[in-house]
C-alpha cells in the first residue's frame, strides 16, 4: 500500500468513527433527539459502541477469510472508538440520567442484570484500552499482551446480553449483533482449531501450501517468540 | 513482518462453506432492517393544529397540577404497535388510519348488547376534559389533558350482567391502515393482533376511568388511538387500549397483549407500583419528559383513591 493510500484510508476510517458523533451533534443542533432525547443519546450512544466493537473484531475474521492483513492495522482505532463511545453512554447513564443518585446508580448495578452486565463489558475494556500504547505491548510482551486483549471476547458477549436484555418486543437488531458475534468469534475458533490440527497432524503445514488463514495471524505461530503478537497500528 | 499478503488462492479453498452461509444470513439480516412491514406504505398523520376542536368542560377535581406536558412531545413519542415498534413510528405512519366512520361494538355478558357510532357513544354522557398523568411501563411520564366521557357511563348503559367480571378492549385489526399488523419476515418477533387489554369490572367503572376521544382541546390524533381509547390513569400506559373497536363483558379474566407476549414481564393488573419493579429494571423512578431530573414514581401513579380496589390483594403478586 503506497503512502498516499494509506493516508486516505487513514482519513477515511477516522471520519467513519467521528461520523455517529457528528451526526448526534447536528440532530441535537436541529432538535432532532425526541421527546426523550436523554434515552435517545443514550440509545445512539450504546448502538454505536456495539458497532464499533463489533468492527474491530470482525478485521481478524476478514484476514483469516480473505487474506487481507491491512485493515488489521486499525483495530486498535476501533477498539479504542468503541470504549470511547461507551465511556460516552456510561457516562450520559451517570451523570444526566441519573445525575450522580449514587445509591440508585448502586442498586441497578446489582439487581439489574442487563445494567450489571453491560458495565462489566465496559469495565473489562479499560485494562485494553490502557495497555493500548506501543509502550505497553512491549512492556507486556506479544504473548500476554495477546492473551490480556482477549478479555475482548469476553466484552463482546456480554454487550450482546446487556443488548438482548434491555431490547424491547419486537425489535431484531439485537439478533443480528449476537449472529455477528457468533460468526466473527466462530471464524476465529475455526481458525485456531486448523491450526492445532496442522500442528498434531505428521505431515503438518510443511508438505502443503502455507495456510493463508494463519499469515499474520496475531495469534499465530509464524511470528517470531520475540515479538510475537504485538500488533501493528497505523492510526 | 506480521502483515503479510497472503499468496492467491481460489475463494472456495478459503472460505469455509459455513461461514459463507452465515455472511449470507448476516446480508439477509441487514437487508431486512430496511425492510421492516410498513415502512413502504408509510403515511404521516395529519397535522395536529388541523384536527377538529373537541368542546370538553373542564373536570373540576381531575386537574393534576403539574405542567402539562408539550403537546408536540405527546404527538411524536407514542408507543403503538400497530404502526411500528419505535417510538416515532406512529407519528410517521398513522396517516393510514381512518378514524371515521367508526363503530364500536359493546357485547358480551350484557343485557343490552349495542354496535355504537363514534359520534353517538361520545354523547352517552357530557365531554368533560381531565388532566392526568400518564406513566408508561418504560420509566417515563406525559401530564395529558384528555377529553372524553367516564366509561361507567357507558357500561350502565348496556347494563352488565351478573356473570360479568371483566372487561376487554380490542383494537382494530387492518393491516390496510395499521402497516405493522402486516405478516413480515418478522411479524413473529411483535405482538399478537389484535391488542386485547382488559380490566376487572369495577376498575373499569371507577370514576377515573375515562372512555377517550380528544385530548389538547382536539379529536384524538391517529397516533394516539384515534378515535376512542381508554385512558386509566393508575395503570401503566399499555393497559390503555387505543382504537377501539370491540367491548366486551366477560367471566374471566382476558388474557391481554402483552401479558401472552412477556407473562412474567406484564401482568393483568399492571398497576403503577414503585416498590415492585419490572424483571428487567427498576420502576422506582420516573423522567417527566420535558424535565432533566428524574422523579419518584408514586403509588398508583398518585392516584390513591383506587387503593380500596384491591384491598386484601398482595400487590407484589398480582402485579
Amino acid at each position: 500500500m503506497t503512502r498516499r493510500t494509506r493516508i486516505a484510508v487513514k482519513v477515511a476510517v477516522w471520519t467513519a468513527c467521528l461520523t455517529p458523533l457528528a451526526l448526534l451533534g447536528w440532530r441535537a443542533v436541529s432538535d432532532d433527539l425526541t421527546a426523550n432525547p436523554i434515552d435517545f443519546i443514550t440509545d445512539w450512544l450504546g448502538r454505536w459502541t456495539m458497532r464499533l466493537l463489533l468492527a474491530s473484531l470482525a478485521l481478524t475474521p476478514v484476514r483469516i477469510l480473505t487474506g487481507w492483513g491491512w485493515p488489521i492495522a486499525f483495530r486498535r482505532l476501533l477498539g479504542l472508538f468503541a470504549f470511547f463511545h461507551g465511556t460516552l453512554h456510561f457516562g450520559v447513564w451517570i451523570v444526566v440520567d441519573h445525575y450522580f443518585a449514587w445509591a440508585r446508580m448502586g442498586e441497578d448495578i446489582l439487581k439489574r442484570p442487563y445494567i450489571t452486565v453491560g458495565v462489566t463489558a465496559l469495565v473489562l475494556m479499560v485494562p485494553l484500552a490502557l495497555t493500548s500504547t506501543a509502550g505497553m505491548i512491549r512492556r507486556l510482551g506479544g504473548r500476554n499482551w495477546n492473551r490480556l486483549h482477549r478479555l475482548v471476547y469476553v466484552t463482546a458477549v456480554l454487550a450482546v446480553l446487556h443488548f438482548m436484555w434491555l431490547a424491547k418486543t419486537g425489535r431484531i437488531e439485537q439478533y443480528l449483533y449476537a449472529l455477528i458475534v457468533a460468526v466473527v468469534l466462530g471464524v476465529r475458533v475455526a481458525a485456531a482449531a486448523r491450526r492445532m490440527v496442522a500442528r498434531s497432524s505428521p505431515r503438518g503445514p510443511r508438505t502443503g501450501p502455507p495456510d493463508p488463514r494463519t499469515l499474520g495471524e496475531v495469534e499465530g505461530t509464524s511470528a517470531s517468540p520475540r515479538t510475537r503478537g504485538a500488533p501493528r497500528a497505523i492510526d | 513482518m506480521l502483515i503479510r499478503h497472503a499468496p492467491r488462492y481460489r475463494s472456495s479453498e478459503i472460505t469455509p462453506e459455513a461461514v459463507y452461509l452465515s455472511r449470507r444470513a448476516f446480508m439477509a439480516g441487514a437487508a431486512a432492517l430496511t425492510l421492516l412491514p410498513g415502512e413502504a406504505d408509510a403515511a404521516p398523520p395529519p397535522p395536529v393544529d388541523r384536527l377538529p376542536p373537541l368542546k370538553a368542560a373542564p373536570h373540576p377535581t381531575y386537574r393534576h397540577t403539574d405542567p402539562v406536558t408539550k403537546i408536540e412531545s405527546a404527538v411524536t413519542y407514542n408507543n403503538f404497535y400497530e404502526f411500528g415498534v419505535d417510538k416515532e413510528d406512529p407519528s410517521r405512519n398513522a396517516g393510514t388510519l381512518r378514524p371515521r366512520p367508526w363503530n364500536v361494538v359493546v357485547e358480551g355478558l350484557v343485557r343490552k348488547p349495542k354496535t355504537f357510532d363514534i359520534d353517538e357513544l361520545l354523547k352517552i354522557a357530557p365531554l368533560e376534559e381531565r388532566i392526568y398523568s400518564l406513566r408508561c411501563v418504560e420509566g417515563w411520564s406525559m401530564i395529558i389533558p384528555w377529553i372524553g366521557v367516564p366509561l361507567s357511563a357507558l357500561l350502565k348503559r348496556v347494563e352488565p350482567t351478573g356473570n360479568a367480571k371483566y372487561v376487554e378492549f380490542y383494537t382494530l385489526v387492518d393491516p390496510e391502515q395499521m402497516p405493522a399488523q402486516k405478516k413480515g419476515l418478522f411479524s413473529w418477533s411483535s405482538l399478537d393482533w389484535p391488542y386485547v387489554e382488559g380490566l376487572r369490572l369495577d376498575e373499569a367503572q371507577h370514576p377515573l376511568t375515562l372512555l377517550t376521544a380528544g385530548m389538547y382541546g382536539r379529536v384524538l390524533p391517529n397516533q394516539n388511538g384515534a378515535p376512542v381509547r381508554v385512558v386509566i390513569p393508575w395503570k401503566y400506559g399499555f393497559k390503555s387500549a387505543k382504537s377501539i373497536v370491540k367491548i366486551r363483558l366477560v367471566a374471566d379474566e382476558p388474557k391481554t397483549a402483552w401479558n401472552k407476549a412477556q407473562p412474567n414481564e406484564y401482568g393483568f393488573y399492571s398497576n403503577v407500583n414503585p416498590t415492585v419493579p419490572h424483571p428487567r429494571w427498576s420502576q422506582a423512578t420516573e423522567r417527566r419528559i420535558g424535565e432533566f431530573r428524574r422523579r419518584e414514581t408514586k403509588m398508583f401513579n398518585g392516584y390513591g383513591e383506587v387503593a380500596s380496589l384491591y384491598s386484601g390483594m398482595d400487590l407484589k403478586k398480582f402485579i
